[in-house]
């Protein structure tokens, strides 16, 4: 039995009532759906809202961080006046704002395969506005273990993914990727840098699917795979089927619950210290600046991209950008000290590792980047 | 002649370019056109064995080419094939 829609929601939905699509019926059903997001960032922030303006009765937002101001560029949920305060309740303010008869939920713990089955239960179509790969295999195995609609979305600078992925009808994420990239191929979107809007466009095409989906209307984007380059504005389909070899939704499964995520895709978990390549393998800007400033001679390399050296550099460093070290080890003597350096020390540690595996043996990463350095040594530096 | 369209997260290891003009009669001598010109792309992108990694798909017209006959997939001169890896940014 559907909700009934009172005289203010009849009037605030005017315009999904008059398209025949939706109707009375729809706003109804809207009404009496739930959809949980996980990530309130980038993707997970005009999802919410659109869903919340649309009328879906029940939203869960899963998110353990703050709100940051470098966050605000793209992540259009929160306001400035939320800096520092927590995403989900920022979140949720602003929801309830826009439309106070959505009931909004908000779970503020990392999402993980100890909690994701309760988190997850209640609601009928998961949103993954997450960024980082662990997650995303976690949701993709939590949404084919429990059979619910995994709505997906991914960005990259200028580079957008969507699709739903729901076993029961079709492939899941892992026939598409059945296992992640090696651990710091593809940057993040806080070493790479994503275009504000880009988020908002793909985020929004998932809150349309999700829609959708609730109403049982339209063709989905299950079977295929949305690729959006905003720098073209082309959009492309690419088709995708079930892989008979998939390990969570094949015929014969290996995933038959949920495991550890970060093992599989081989990073650290969400409370390792960021930028750290381990301890014997760290070196701090203060112990960094006292060896230099004994007139230690040691070759400074910067592994970032030379756009960013216009926002902030070393005095010294040469610039190696990752992508290109592979091919320059030649221009580096392993009989000197090296210590590499880059945003905030995760591009820097995949360095380390290239370096490491060709042999090097004196060399360092700067824990938490030229962002460390700017903080505790170079304070007139930016941070960004 | 076939190019490999590459995705802005892969760029890095072809000299930032978009597209890679290509020879070779299937996708797996097109592949191993691309990584003879790049060779510091080989292991990123392949296994020891030779095969494509997990994390990324090669798609002719709009189909995955593991759906096809693999790198034995045939191409015509003006084949584009399209690099899909996973990306994690929201």
């Amino acid at each position: 039995m559907l909700p009934e829609l009172s005289r203010e929601e009849i009037l605030r939905y005017s315009r999904h009532l008059l398209i025949p699509e939706v109707g009375l019926d729809g706003q109804r059903k809207l009404k009496a759906s739930s959809v949980l997001i996980i990530g309130m960032g980038g993707l997970g922030s005009p999802a919410a809202l659109y869903l919340a303006a649309a009328g879906v009765g029940r939203i869960g937002l899963v998110d353990y961080d703050v709100v940051d101001e470098s966050n605000l560029q793209r992540q259009v949920v929160h306001g400035t006046s939320m800096v520092g305060k927590r995403k989900v309740d920022s979140a949720r303010a602003r929801l309830l704002d826009l439309n106070p008869d959505v009931e909004v939920d908000i779970f503020d713990e990392p999402f993980t395969s100890a909690n994701a089955v309760r988190i997850a239960n209640p609601y009928d179509v998961i949103i993954d506005g997450t960024d980082n790969f662990p997650t995303r295999y976690l949701t993709n195995d939590l949404c084919v273990l429990t059979g619910k609609p995994n709505v997906y979305g991914a960005v990259f600078r200028f580079d957008g993914q969507a699709s739903v992925f729901d076993a029961r009808v079709g492939p899941c994420y892992r026939c598409l990727f059945p296992e992640p990239p090696p651990p710091g191929l593809i940057p993040s979107c806080a070493d790479a840098g994503v275009l504000g809007i880009l988020p908002g466009t793909i985020g929004t095409i998932q809150a349309t699917e999700a829609i959708k989906l609730l109403l049982g209307i339209g063709s989905s984007l299950a079977g295929r795979l949305l690729l959006y380059n905003a720098l073209d504005m082309s959009f492309e389909y690419v088709k995708l089927k079930k892989n008979q070899n998939c390990k969570v939704c094949g015929p014969h499964p290996e995933v038959t619950a949920l495991i550890d995520y970060n093992e599989f895709c081989g990073v650290p978990g969400v409370f390792h210290d960021i930028g750290s390549a381990g301890k014997d393998w760290d070196i701090t800007a203060c112990e960094l600046s006292i060896q230099m400033k004994t007139g230690m001679a040691i070759c400074l390399i910067d592994v970032r991209e030379p756009h960013e050296l216009a926002i902030s550099w070393i005095e010294g460093a040469k610039n190696i950008p990752l992508g290109e070290l592979a091919g320059r080890l030649a221009e580096l003597d392993p009989a000197n000290e090296i210590v590499l350096f880059c945003k905030s020390g995760s591009r820097s540690r995949g360095a380390l590792e290239l370096l490491v595996s060709a042999g090097f043996r004196k060399v360092k990463n700067l824990k938490g980047g030229i962002n460390a350095w700017a903080r505790e040594v170079e304070p007139k530096l930016p941070v960004y | 002649m076939p190019t490999i369209r590459i995705p802005n997260p892969l760029r890095s290891y072809v000299r930032g370019q978009t597209e890679v003009p290509v020879q070779g009669a299937t996708a797996g001598m097109a592949l191993e056109d691309m990584l003879t010109q790049y060779p510091a792309f080989r292991p990123q992108l392949c296994k020891a064995d030779g095969s494509l990694r997990a994390f990324v798909n090669l798609f002719l017209n709009g189909q995955n080419i593991r759906d096809l006959r693999g790198l034995d997939t045939p191409l015509g001169p003006g084949d584009i094939l399209n690099l899909v890896p996973s990306i994690a940014g929201g």
